[in-house]
């Protein structure tokens, strides 16, 4: 057991886990098998961009399935209604989802903790009202129609379930990649220590303000990114993109696979993406056996499975180096009951 | 080296730092005391740039840093601990303290983004940072544990260790003392010496008296806001105003 943990901390892993990835199209019993990993992927994008502003540095945004919509919006609105072809609209989107992340964040991060959730909360309420009512430009519950899809250049069509897949995938590594290397980049590090407390990170000489708005622009882009990504999948989208549950279910997969890591929102969100549809017979009944298992999740895994399995290793590895300190302790222990007698 | 001018805080109508004066010199150890509730930590908090000032002045070094935000007083050598240190419990020592030398350094998402050289070397700079002050606090050997996993007073030298990394050249400690035994304690104030002979400059504010009265240099005691009284640890003992206001019958334990 030991040593499969520690095989599990090497980068061999993640390779495994790529070429796994690579092959479950060959794997895959069907073809609806690799829509729903694709549609997996997408998510875990966006729930990426949740773990930049909510798991690195501490604030819980509510919006997030908001600005998923908002870049699925941008996409399938320049597509079907001004004509842009798939991949001017996907910059677009990218574009749009910072641009908004920029103002909301300027305005939404002077509040702070619960006040900015509770803020963000009627932020992406306000978005899904925008996206149901304002029917002269989002044709309100109607929805989107005729979304383009993305063309590969007479290479590949991406209007094929398996080459989808890939496009997915692709971007969903490049996510992770970057999500990797700044979480061990200094900034990463200042993120984390705005996490850890606004009035400690001040006193470090951060500035709060630039910092938490970077990490904002940078959440709702990958957010974005994973919108536009899921209405060149389904090519259908419709005001409830917007639904808060989205949101909801995206802290959830967070919190499963653990908040603040490099592979919890990948564990997390493929993991439960199956679960769910692993229990689709069940219908609305599963949310008694999903909700139960979530409770219990919480309680004895708080940091999730990537976070759980994380402090597990660390701690096999110092035990022997603790072993020793606690025997050095009691030696002292010891000497000092000697000399007081 | 600290020079405060007529320094006031309001919260509402409670004036929590009144018309407070002090000068705090270079290179000496300056003690702040008072009873809970004297405006204390409000005055560090002032100091720090954390709250603005109703009105009064902080210059550090001649520059005039009242109405200036927190990171940048930081950035001018003003580092900090808190009464209590949150830190990232479950990361290690020395993760945690790389942090500490991130305003000295300039990387930025484009830099991430391309891993680019300036990066690399301010990495590897806030590294050396971390590690030199954590050797300088006496705390090599935990540098790989959690922080989860370390003792309350260990958690003390790492907060000392994360404003050591900033580069200070004054640091004020809020109750550097509290919550650790006699023995630790004189382990503390040994490592306040040590800042102060590396050419700090220290000020904190602490309840216990036998460490305050064996160490600081000037002590300011503030009660209800103002300040009552200043001096050398031989004057403020010998102080009626201090006697009757804050050491009271606790007179023979501070003795």
């Amino acid at each position: 057991m030991f040593k499969f943990g520690s095989f599990l901390m090497t980068p061999m892993a993640k390779y495994l886990m790529l070429a796994f990835a690579l092959v479950f199209p060959l794997l895959a019993k069907n073809e609806y098998q690799v829509y729903v990993m694709a549609s997996a992927f997408v998510w875990a994008i966006a729930v990426y961009g949740l773990n930049i502003i909510t798991g690195f540095c501490g604030q819980l945004n509510l919006a997030h399935g908001g600005f998923f919509a908002i870049g699925a919006y941008t996409l399938g609105l320049l597509s079907s209604d001004y004509g842009w072809s798939f991949w001017p609209a996907f910059v677009a989107a990218l574009v749009m989802t910072a641009g908004l992340g920029f103002l909301v964040g300027v305005v939404s991060l002077r509040l702070k903790e619960h006040y900015f959730a509770i803020f963000t909360l009627c932020v992406g309420f306000i978005i899904y009202l925008l996206m149901d009512k304002w029917e002269e430009l989002t044709h309100g519950p109607i929805g989107v129609r005729d979304i383009a899809a993305p063309y590969g250049f007479g290479l590949v069509d991406f209007t094929n379930t398996v080459p989808f897949y890939y496009l997915v995938l692709a971007f969903l590594v490049f996510a992770i990649w970057f999500m990797g290397r700044l979480s061990r980049s200094l900034l990463g590090r200042t993120f984390i220590a705005i996490r850890n407390g606004d009035e400690l990170a001040e006193s470090l000489g951060i500035n709060l303000m630039r910092n938490k708005i970077l990490a904002f622009v940078l959440s709702t882009t990958y957010a974005g990114l994973a919108g536009a990504l899921y209405a060149g999948m389904v090519r259908f989208i419709g005001p409830e993109e917007a639904n808060i549950n989205h949101t909801f279910d995206m802290i959830t997969y967070l919190l499963v696979g653990g908040i603040g890591t490099i592979t919890g929102p990948l564990l997390g969100t493929v993991g439960i993406v199956w679960i769910t549809q692993s229990l689709q017979f069940l219908e609305e009944y599963r949310m008694i056996i999903f909700g139960p298992l979530l409770v219990l999740l919480v309680i004895f895994f708080p940091r999730g499975i990537t976070g759980s399995f994380l402090g597990w290793m660390h701690h096999k590895r110092q035990q022997p180096q603790a072993t020793a300190k606690r025997q050095a302790s009691k030696a002292t222990a010891a000497t000092e009951v000697e000399s007081n007698a | 080296m600290l020079k405060i001018e007529h320094l006031t805080k309001m919260f509402g109508g409670l004036a929590a730092v009144n018309d407070v004066s002090v000068v705090f010199e270079a290179n000496k150890i300056n003690a702040i005391i008072g009873p809970n509730g004297a405006g204390k930590s409000t005055f560090f908090n002032l100091v720090s740039g954390l709250h603005q000032p109703t009105s009064g002045r902080i210059l550090l070094d001649g520059v005039d840093v009242t109405q200036m935000r927190c990171d940048k007083v930081a950035q001018l050598g003003v580092g900090r601990t808190f009464q209590t240190t949150n830190l990232f419990e479950q990361a290690t020592v020395l993760d945690n303290l790389i942090v500490g030398h991130r305003l000295r350094t300039r990387s930025g998402l484009w830099d991430v983004l391309i891993n680019s050289r300036r990066l690399q070397a301010e990495e590897k700079a806030s590294r050396d940072k971390a590690r030199e002050a954590l050797d300088f606090v006496g705390l090599s050997h935990v540098e790989n544990q959690y922080i989860a996993d370390i003792t309350q007073e260990e958690r003390k030298r790492v907060a000392f260790a994360l404003a050591l990394a900033t580069d200070p050249k004054l640091v004020l400690l809020d109750e550097p003392a509290a919550g650790v035994n006699p023995e630790e304690t004189d382990g503390l104030a040994e490592l306040m010496k040590k800042m102060v002979a590396n050419g700090l400059t220290v000020c904190l504010i602490e309840h216990k008296m036998d460490m305050i009265m064996g160490m600081a240099d000037k002590i300011m005691v503030l009660d209800h806001g103002e300040k009552i009284a200043e001096g050398t640890p031989a004057e403020i003992k010998s102080n009626p105003v201090v006697i009757e206001a804050y050491l009271g019958s606790d007179e023979d334990a501070a003795a």
